[in-house]
């Protein structure tokens, strides 16, 4: 499914028409465009200090972002930073289709990485619980991945709105060796001027879209008729309804409670990850405008929808400090 | 507050969304900070405000009550400070310790807020806050008036070029109000942001628990005419002027797709520039025109300020990544050495010769300090001497470059005037700079070029120069090793020179001391002296402590590859101090000697040496032949 009405074709020549209008567009000095330039600037900047940076793609809304402006930033060269994406075997069908249908017509190089010795173990969310699933298959299968390829830069899409200890965090985010963030001596950061100075075996986790809100995300996606999975999207699904959160079964490994069935209803998600732990909401919003205003007056945050956030408040922090993203 | 579109049918949502894209759009944004001391009330003041603004989401709203509960310092009460204080460190001690970054917006404007922590040991961490924003709000607590902390956050605010300051007065409610109190506290304020230079000071009178002039008019204090704080924050003005710099764009990267285009990527910092016209690139003065400015979107007509572009020349053109392309009627200056203010941000001390990383824009350098003239107390701001910056301090130095770079000075461009120094050894970013201005000693001070140069000087004396540098604890035998390396070589018809820390402190550095500071000193002149010698054709052995890694390799700097070879001379600590040959182990124990090495001063070992002598089990001629022929075996 294609959200972009017509994809760009940037080598394409331009009216004069449309030069005045992108002119004026740009004479304005917008909000967005500023946001844009300090993202592409964080991107260059990787590129040209470190020696083997990569991209964390999650096939959600914020990568979808990158991916766009890892392809502006590097213009009109392909993407100098290869793409890796950390899959659980639980993401839902549509993210995985869609992730390599991307990574096909961007031309970026997409690494997929799973934990293999815990897919042996057959770990999963049913059976382990929320927490032990994310950890082996999540957290400590990104850090195998960034062990395994000897990556020192992992840029990553997350934004200091999202959550309290995400406010916190540094663009450049500096890992130890051990993959771990201390939050209580992070080095400081002024201006533009980012220190991208490690030793080996020590890592820097880069966020170039820091001072970016949702609202920024999906305006920017409109604006720019960026592609995101459909699942953003209100429409019919097979939904149960556990602890209160709607759950979709994407297929038939989720084990059903005695007589629970699936109900078809419109729903669709704001955040995207592992299926059985990723809640939808109900909703009719079915095409992108429609998303952005629901979300105007939405009086719930989008971490919500993500069951393992709500252990404590402090849970993000320490899943951090452990290396998760 | 910016949910307008609430009752819009959802036929309308395209039509909606794209006047609200424009309208989002066209929003200016604001970047402040909110500084003032531990209970001053800021982040209450900051919760308050999201609050205010409906920025808080149901289910953030319901573990601010759990929280409350858990954490609160309010009886249970929504304590807004919780909101906040982000990492559980800061919950726990009810402190903060990093910049937290919110975002707000309202029909007029889009906000960041940088919450900056007000204790002086977290003072990097303000400025790290301080550095991207327009605006201060400085918070005073109405009971005790201004604190040492107020004039603290005032400078570092005036120091990273903050020009614009929101004075909160809060606490009203606890002084019944009075309008008296906000008077003299207003009146304080003034004149200590006018002798740091701050022009634009706006007092407001507020209480942020009880949300009197926050968001809206307080009609408690019938005395005060002027707006709210969210008002204020909505219409200042805090544009700069327009730079009147002409372009310049720092090089981040060349994009070099293929054999057909290479461009210059980067993002413009001041002026503009369009197809056609001439630039140059700094610091190597190269000239050219611009035939394309490169965009993921199509070509611009025109690139200015705050543009991210990759500039395509119209020939091919030797420029890298640091360099500066600028307009060629106004480029910027370029210079080696600089008058400029250092914040000191690490906890190992500024130490005068010892060599940092710079950056500066793209370019990365060598920068070492030169002098401090002076050191200034944040908390009073007056000057004083130093020989050395601690944690937080402040000083105005000369900077001396190993490459000459383009810069304006701080005030008139940030991106081209602000740097930070980074460790050489943990890497740890340890200063955040400001130029000021480029000192002139360098333009007048130019090599004499001569006819007789290094190789010519070697060829006569039919060897090849070399320094070797033993290091080791004081005892440890590195004099006596060299001696007799010298002897033989000597004796086998080499020119040689001996450089030893003893002997040396008795002349060239007898103005010298053994603090860290001195040793940086001591060490600075001693390479150059080797350098020269080495210059001049000779083998020349240096026999020094030199206890620090960092000055060990700018000495290696100095020298070309092969030149320099590091000797360690590896005796025990327990050793050395029992032969004591000189009776300073001695002295030093009874405390009679400061800063004395392996005693109460550190020895940092060679990491990969060229030559690493156990001393222990091998006799001296044993070891000097080692050395020999290692160097005669190159």
């Amino acid at each position: 499914m294609t959200l972009a009405a017509t994809p760009q074709d940037h080598a394409a020549p331009r009216t004069e028409t449309a030069r005045d209008t992108d002119l004026q567009r740009l004479a304005a000095s917008s909000h967005l465009k500023r946001l844009e330039a300090e993202a592409i600037h964080i991107m260059r900047e990787v590129a040209a200090e470190f020696a083997n940076p990569v991209m964390l793609y999650s096939v959600g809304k914020d990568s979808s972002v990158l991916l766009h402006l890892l392809q502006k930033a590097f213009y009109p060269a392909p993407p100098p930073i290869p793409m890796m994406h950390v899959d659980t075997t639980w993401k839902f069908r549509e993210m995985i289709a869609f992730r390599d249908r991307r990574a096909k017509e961007t031309g970026c190089r997409l690494i997929v990485h799973t934990n293999q010795e815990g897919a042996a173990q057959g770990v999963n969310p049913f059976s382990h619980g929320a927490s032990v699933h994310t950890d082996i298959m999540k957290t400590q299968a990104l850090k195998q991945a960034l062990d395994m390829y000897k990556f020192d830069a992992a840029i990553g899409g997350a934004r200091r709105d999202e959550e309290k200890s995400r406010a916190k965090e540094r663009v450049f985010s500096f890992r130890n060796a051990q993959h771990r963030w201390d939050p209580k001596s992070q080095r400081p950061e002024l201006w533009s001027l980012y220190n991208t100075r490690i030793h080996k075996g020590e890592s820097v986790r880069v966020f170039p879209l820091s001072n970016w809100t949702e609202l920024d995300i999906w305006l920017y996606i409109y604006r720019e008729n960026i592609e995101v999975p459909s699942l953003y999207l209100a429409k019919e699904r097979p939904i149960v309804e556990r602890e209160g959160q709607l759950i979709m079964v994407d297929d038939d490994r989720m084990p059903l409670e005695p007589g629970e069935v699936p109900q078809m209803r419109k729903v669709r998600f704001r955040t995207l990850g592992c299926y059985p732990l990723t809640a939808a909401i109900e909703s009719d919003a079915d095409t992108l405008p429609a998303v952005i205003q629901e979300m105007l007056i939405a009086r719930t945050s989008e971490r919500q929808g993500r069951i393992i956030d709500q252990d404590a408040s402090a849970s993000m922090e320490k899943k951090k400090q452990e290396g998760y993203f | 507050m910016d949910l307008q579109i609430t009752d819009t049918a959802p036929d309308n949502a395209v039509t909606a969304i794209n006047d609200y894209l424009q309208r989002h759009e066209t929003k200016s944004l604001l970047r402040f900070i909110t500084c003032g001391s531990v209970d001053d009330g800021k982040s209450t003041l900051l919760g308050r405000l999201l609050y205010d603004t409906k920025l808080l989401f149901d289910d953030q709203l319901a573990a601010l009550e759990g929280d409350s509960l858990r954490h609160g310092t309010q009886n249970g009460e929504l304590d807004f400070a919780l909101l906040v204080d982000g990492l559980s460190a800061e919950r726990e001690q009810g402190i903060t310790i990093d910049v937290a970054y919110r975002f707000f917006s309202t029909d007029k404007r889009k906000f960041i807020v940088a919450d900056c922590p007000g204790h002086e040991q977290y003072t990097r961490n303000m400025a790290t806050g301080a550095s991207t924003a327009d605006l201060a709000v400085v918070l005073v607590d109405a009971r005790k008036g201004l604190m040492t902390q107020t004039r603290r956050h005032t400078y570092i605010c005036s120091l990273l070029g903050i020009r614009h300051v929101l004075l909160a007065v809060n606490k009203m409610d606890l002084v019944d109000y009075a309008q008296s109190t906000f008077k003299r506290i207003e009146s304080d304020y003034r004149l200590v942001a006018a002798q740091m230079g701050i022009e634009n000071v706006t007092a407001i009178p507020l209480s942020a628990l009880a949300g009197e002039n926050v968001s809206s008019r307080s009609q408690v204090m019938g005395w005060y005419n002027g707006p709210s704080l969210l008002e204020h924050l909505e219409t200042v003005q805090v544009e700069r002027v327009t730079s009147k710099l002409g372009f310049r764009m720092p090089v981040q990267w060349v994009c070099r797709p293929n054999q057909n285009f290479r461009g210059y990527a980067g993002q413009v910092v001041a002026g503009s520039i369009a197809p056609g016209d001439e630039i140059v690139a700094l610091p190597s003065g190269v000239r050219s025109r611009v035939a394309r400015l490169v965009t993921a979107d199509g070509d611009l007509p025109r690139a200015a300020a705050g543009d991210a572009v990759a500039i395509q020349l119209e020939d091919e053109r030797d420029i890298s990544r640091g360099d500066v392309i600028a307009s060629i009627s106004s480029p910027p200056q370029v210079a080696d050495q600089f008058a400029a203010h250092l914040l000191w941000m690490d906890a190992a001390a500024l130490l005068p010769g010892r060599p940092y990383w710079l950056k500066i824009g793209a370019r990365m350098v060598t920068a070492q300090v030169t002098e401090i003239k002076h050191r200034v107390d944040v908390n009073t701001q007056e000057k004083r001497a130093a020989k050395r910056l601690e944690l937080n301090e402040v000083g105005f130095c000369n900077v001396s470059l190993d490459h000459a770079i383009a810069f304006e000075s701080y005030e008139d461009c940030r991106e081209l005037g602000a740097f930070i120094l980074i460790d050489r050894q943990t890497n740890a970013t340890v200063a955040a700079g400001t130029l000021n201005f480029a000192l002139r000693r360098a333009d007048n001070i130019h090599w004499q070029h001569t006819d007789v140069d290094r190789v010519a000087r070697a060829r006569i004396k039919g060897q090849t120069p070399a320094c070797l540098w033993f290091t080791g604890l004081s005892g440890s035998g590195k004099s006596t090793i060299a001696n007799v390396v010298e002897k033989r070589l000597h004796a086998m018809g080499y020119h040689t020179y001996m450089l030893d820390g003893d002997n040396v402190r008795h002349g060239l550095n007898r103005d010298l001391g053994f603090t860290d500071e001195d040793r940086v000193e001591n060490i600075r002149r001693v390479a150059e002296v080797s350098k020269l010698m080495v210059d001049a054709g000779l083998i020349v052995m240096v026999s020094f402590i030199s206890p620090f890694r960092s000055e060990r390799g700018m000495a290696r700097s100095l020298f070309e590859n092969g030149e320099f070879r590091e000797v360690f001379v590896d005796t025990p600590l327990e050793v050395c101090a029992q032969r004591d040959p000189k009776g300073l182990y001695a002295k030093a124990k009874a405390g009679q000697i400061r800063n004395f090495t392996g005693i109460d001063s550190p020895y940092e070992r060679p990491e990969n040496p060229e030559m690493h002598l156990d001393t222990m089990g091998a006799s001296v001629d044993e070891l000097a032949q080692r050395i020999i022929d290692g160097l005669l075996g190159q």
